[in-house]
């Protein structure tokens, strides 16, 4: 992105020193809100967090000093850590192809605008102008036993969230409900910006509708594919709200993710700041370790 | 022939989506055992809504405030912000750009856990306030990034006529630059609103007196009432009133929607 700015512009032409020092005292003053704000609420929180995962901090009462990294082995030991993490990796997994094959189906689906697409445009987009804590709230009505309208179907009462791999699956179905338009939409706009001459050309050379797509679509879509997964996988394996409204981590702690850990670690039971600190310092390590090699394979094969 | 058919495939894949949406609606006024809306159909379950606690007015009132707060705060910063970083150079600019950005890369549980005890020392705790400045914060990296293409996008002779004609860059701001950049706020509000009147787990950390929980955490509450019996008619309700807000601003400014989605792809 190349920024030319005006007053930069007319310090060159007008090389005057006191011209410049005010503009950049003009601009310090227009982003010193931008810039108390990543301060107070960002910067120093972070620095909070590292220190709090290092001390005896508990929530009611607050910094007892130093304690040499026994947060970190608590966390590291605590027998929910591992099954949590195998968990939310399989529903990031499982979220994100789902997500995104029907997704990129969607897209193709509505890709030219005639009056009918743009009705199933917006039918797609609705769900996601809701926020995902109403949307989980809508599906636990739906999924329940009393009042769900899916139970007509079959005699036998259909448990949605009483087992952990229908938990899962149902979860599922709410996140793909709630996302496939906002996914649709990104990859939309991939596909607009592919410009129409490289089709006719495919066309002419009697490339078929499968090879076009293949040899053409997906490897000009590259881009906007790659955004969508790192937002969906990033997305999905920081997921709190939906477990929390639809299974409060049960049956049986089979739907605790890592973040509803930290949760937990801070605010409920163990009140232990600390070790929540801890905690959420190794997902961010983890998560900055999975977006650079996501960075790098989704990139990489470009060049 | 073949038009036709898929036409009817691809309505019926529509009506999926609208399905659930369509449903909480009717099942929200349609007669349920276990509900307040035994017999026949009614507005029953919007009454237990109204009751519960401090009443659906209050925690309406509650988001409501949230909401606008987290606007105002995310409109002006951003404005000022994305102009800041449009239209001058100065020293640290790219640095504090790239650490607004940064905000993205950590996850909200991280901060939140700080947040609840930094609130807590600046006498913000339990406070809709604090609440708002928190949202405001985690709007920042869109919001500036936004406003910063949309003042890139003017062209520079605008401003320079703007500066000529004796205006401070103040005036050229608030006179002539803000009027054009009218998409780029309104769709940052849009956003903006959405978030904040949305969130759940920044409130269900930060705030923990009922009273003064948003409308989200209060129909999630409501679920916890009696004896673990769940009143899903009333959490019908309460979806209805979460959602309604929400798919009439989609629907009405749906342009501005894409046209966010737009900008933070390609350039993004």
């Amino acid at each position: 992105m190349t920024v030319r700015s005006l007053p930069a512009i007319a310090a060159e032409s007008h090389p005057s020193r006191r011209r410049r020092w005010t503009s950049s005292l003009a601009g310090w003053g227009y982003a010193a809100p931008t810039a108390l704000f990543v301060l107070i609420f960002f910067v120093v929180p972070i620095g909070i967090v590292a220190r709090m995962s290092v001390s005896d901090w508990k929530l009611f009462t607050g910094d007892q000093g130093w304690n040499s990294g026994k947060n970190f082995r608590s966390a590291l030991d605590d027998g929910l850590l591992w099954p949590a993490v195998w968990f939310t990796v399989k529903y990031t997994v499982v979220t994100t192809v789902i997500l995104l094959v029907l997704a990129l189906g969607l897209a193709l689906l509505v890709q030219e605008s005639s009056r009918w697409t743009g009705f199933l445009r917006t039918s797609f987009l609705v769900p996601s102008a809701l926020g995902l804590a109403s949307a989980s709230l809508l599906f636990y009505a739906l999924y329940s036993p009393q009042s769900s309208p899916l139970l007509g179907f079959t005699d036998k009462p259909i448990s949605f969230l009483g087992t952990p791999i229908s938990a899962l699956w149902s979860t599922v179905v709410l996140i793909v409900w709630r996302y496939a338009g906002f996914y649709m939409l990104l990859l939309l706009v991939g596909l607009q910006s592919i410009s129409g001459d490289v089709y006719e050309a495919a066309l002419l050379d009697g490339a078929n509708r499968w090879q076009t797509f293949r040899r053409i679509t997906l490897p000009l879509l590259r881009p906007s594919l790659a955004l969508s997964t790192i937002m969906c996988v990033t997305g999905s394996l920081l997921a709190f709200d939906q477990f929390y409204i639809l299974t409060k981590g049960g049956p049986d702690n089979s739907t605790i993710t890592i973040v509803q850990l930290v949760y937990n670690s801070a605010f409920q039971g163990r009140n232990d700041l600390g070790r929540a600190a801890a905690l959420s310092i190794l997902v961010l390590g983890a998560l900055l370790i999975i977006n650079v090699v996501q960075f790098r394979g989704l990139r990489g094969k470009e060049n | 022939m073949l038009r036709t058919g898929s036409r009817v495939l691809t309505g019926a894949l529509a009506l999926l989506f609208l399905f659930p949406l369509v449903w909480a609606a009717v099942a929200s006024v349609s007669p349920q055992a276990g509900t307040a809306q035994v017999h026949g159909w009614g507005f029953g379950n919007y009454q237990t809504l109204a009751n519960y606690q401090a009443g659906i007015g209050q925690y309406l009132l509650n988001s409501t405030a949230v909401s606008l707060m987290t606007v105002v705060f995310t409109l002006a910063v951003s404005a000022f912000g994305g102009y800041a970083f449009a239209m001058f150079t100065f020293p640290g600019r790219n640095a504090l750009f790239l650490v607004t950005l940064a905000i993205l890369m950590v996850p909200y549980a991280t901060l939140l856990i700080p947040l609840y005890v930094l609130l807590n020392d600046l006498g913000l705790q339990n406070s809709l306030v604090g609440l708002s400045l928190v949202l405001t914060m985690f709007q920042l990296p869109f919001a500036v990034f936004m406003m910063r293409i949309s003042f890139e996008a003017i062209p520079g002779e605008l401003r320079e006529s703007a500066l000529i004609d004796g205006c401070g860059n103040f005036r050229a701001l608030l006179h002539i630059l803000l009027p054009a950049v009218r998409p780029g706020l309104v769709t940052v509000g849009i956003f903006a609103f959405l978030a904040a009147w949305n969130d759940f787990i920044t409130p269900l950390v930060l705030i923990s007196d009922s009273e003064k929980v948003p409308l989200p955490l209060a129909v999630a509450n409501m679920r916890q009432q009696v004896m673990g019996i769940v009143d899903y008619g009333a959490t019908e309700a309460g979806v209805v009133v979460l959602a309604l807000p929400c798919i009439v601003l989609f629907l009405a400014l749906q342009r501005h929607y894409v046209r966010g989605f737009m900008s933070g792809a390609l350039k993004g």
